[in-house]
């Protein structure tokens, strides 16, 4: 219908190709590997074993998946209501307190969190739930509050004086205009969080991490490089996904 | 229609809006004028709430402001400001669509006004209805501004200096789109300017305040000839007045048939009589001929009867 000029998409066009050709190399890299013994035989000729096989590594990848998936849901949720809630009248007065919580929630090193949580939850998945959960809150509460901020008064006034109702405000109104800069909080938070849940190895998660602490300590640059390969793709894949995801509600930039 | 009863508005120690009363009938063009600080805006959102008063009140159909369920009293009442805030997300059509869909209006129904009110506002309903906001020029975002707020044909419509922004073109376009549409639909219209020119060329009646007060409410013929004070007198333009009083004037007011040689100049009856001092002052003669809208000679307009008689 427009002839205008529409603005550039934010990745080169194909981007979509580029973003399934990376999920298809993370599936071939964590079901292949562990049949690639020949290749980092040759690669590590010292090593007696060159290739990570006490865990599948597909198990690995999809563990480190869910693992990502739960926390950072969690982090959406929690960091999108509690910003919205400080736009409420009872809220606007906990924004200060939410600020400095989620700011805490970032300024602890996950490993500390990790390490502080382990002996009260002991060892396992749930302590590495709660240091990525809480490390990715800070990321999505920024995001949410700039979007909201970024609605301009006159829009907001509008709305009001076009007599629609709070909820009709906030779902109509609020909500899509807060959506970019939201995907953009919720995308930090994940991506980092794919990175961080590499760590929770070191309490006794299953992710891709775990190839990574024991070729550290074993001495093992092989399985290093296998467990770093597979986790570097799949953050690549993931901000990709979001890069389609930003463009396909990207229809009314400003 | 609306009428504002003794109406207060105070901010902290300072009074926005004191004592207010004015009674604006059905079908007329109010324009509230008045320096930065004279309080016309919150005059003005205090008919929908947007600014609660503190004492006093407003009738709207002879019933309490305070009375209506707040989001019907808004949807009855089109509302269009200066920095427009056409919802940025939404084509052109799904903003004008905003408060018929909010009534619940049949889809057809919507389409069918949406497509009446672009036409209405000269806006090509094939060209710019899938638009967004952001592909549109100023004046074009403040047609579908005026459009969103005659969308649910309402009782009333409230506008917040909604020609200020834009370039003098434009503008004059725009009032002259407003001025048909008035005389069209014969709706209540309540606007705010600082612009006197825009009031003289608009307006009905026109209410003057100062730091909250109102100062004179006239025509504006009447605010011209009578200003009640020196206020007045200075915000009007003491030294313009009589041009001022022209520029109310069409030229046909003071048409006479032909008589002797004719003039050399020709102006058409549509003018001012403003506009024909001008040209008379510009072309060194002191009478001019007058053509109607198909170009036949219907008489002649002389200076020295546009001077004598401003009161036709």
């Amino acid at each position: 219908m427009s002839d205008w000029p529409v603005r550039p998409p934010l990745t080169p066009r194909g981007g979509a190709k580029t973003l399934s050709a990376c999920v298809v190399l993370v599936l071939l890299l964590a079901y292949g590997l562990p049949h690639s013994e020949r290749v980092f035989s040759t690669l590590f000729p010292d090593l007696s074993r060159p290739v990570y096989l006490q865990e599948p590594m597909a198990d690995l990848l999809w563990q480190h998946m869910g693992l990502v998936l739960v926390s950072s849901a969690t982090a959406v949720v929690v960091g999108t209501a509690a910003a919205f809630f400080t736009t409420t009248i009872p809220g606007r007065a906990f924004k200060p307190l939410i600020d400095m919580l989620a700011t805490l929630g970032q300024t602890f090193p996950p490993v500390a969190v990790l390490a502080v949580a382990v002996p009260v939850v002991g060892f396992g998945e749930l302590p590495a739930f709660l240091a990525l959960a809480i490390f990715g809150v800070l990321p999505v509460l920024q995001g949410t509050l700039a979007g909201l901020a970024s609605i301009p008064t006159p829009v907001l006034d509008s709305a009001h004086a076009m007599g629609m109702t709070p909820r009709q405000r906030l779902t109509e109104v609020q909500m899509p205009l807060a959506f970019p800069l939201w995907l953009a909080g919720v995308r930090t938070s994940v991506i980092v969080n794919i990175g961080t849940a590499a760590l929770a190895s070191t309490v006794g998660a299953k992710t891709l991490g775990l190839p990574i602490i024991v070729g550290l300590s074993g001495f093992n640059t092989a399985y290093v490089l296998q467990g770093a390969v597979v986790l570097g793709m799949l953050a690549i894949a993931a901000d990709l996904a979001f890069d389609q995801l930003a463009l396909r509600f990207d229809r009314s930039a400003a | 229609m609306i009428k504002f009863e003794n109406a207060s508005k105070f901010y902290g120690d300072v009074a926005a809006i004191s004592q207010l009363d004015l009674d604006i009938q059905p079908g007329e063009l109010v324009a509230l004028i008045g320096p930065s600080g004279s309080g016309k805006s919150t005059a003005l959102k205090m008919v929908n709430r947007m600014v609660e008063l503190d004492h006093g009140r407003i009738l709207f159909k002879n019933q309490d402001i305070t009375r209506f369920n707040l989001q019907d009293l808004r949807r009855r009442m089109g509302y269009a400001i200066q920095s427009v805030g056409l919802f940025p997300h939404r084509t052109v059509a799904h903003n004008i669509a905003t408060v018929p869909r909010l009534l619940g209006w049949e889809a057809d129904r919507v389409r069918a006004r949406v497509t009446e009110l672009m036409n209405m506002l000269s806006m090509d309903p094939d060209h710019y209805a899938g638009r967004y906001p952001h592909q549109l020029s100023g004046g074009q975002q403040q047609r579908v501004g005026v459009a969103r707020a005659l969308a649910a044909d309402p009782d009333v419509l409230l506008m917040d200096e909604p020609f200020g922004a834009l370039d003098p073109v434009t503008r004059a376009a725009l009032q002259r789109a407003l001025k048909a549409i008035h005389r069209a639909t014969g709706k209540t219209i309540l606007f705010v300017t600082h612009d006197l020119d825009e009031a003289l060329l608009l307006a009905s009646r026109i209410v003057l305040l100062n730091n909250g007060r109102l100062v004179q409410v006239g025509t504006p013929l009447e605010l011209l000839q009578q200003p009640a004070n020196d206020f007045v007198g200075d915000f009007l333009g003491r030294a313009d007045l009589g041009l001022k009083q022209l520029s109310l004037q069409p030229v046909a007011h003071y048409l006479k048939p032909l008589a002797g040689p004719a003039p050399a100049y020709l102006i058409p009856s549509t003018a001012t009589a403003r506009e024909a001092i001008s040209c008379m002052a510009e072309q060194h003669v002191s009478s001019l001929r007058v053509a109607d809208a198909n170009g036949n000679i219907i008489g002649q307009v002389s200076a020295p009867d546009l001077l004598a008689n401003n009161h036709v």
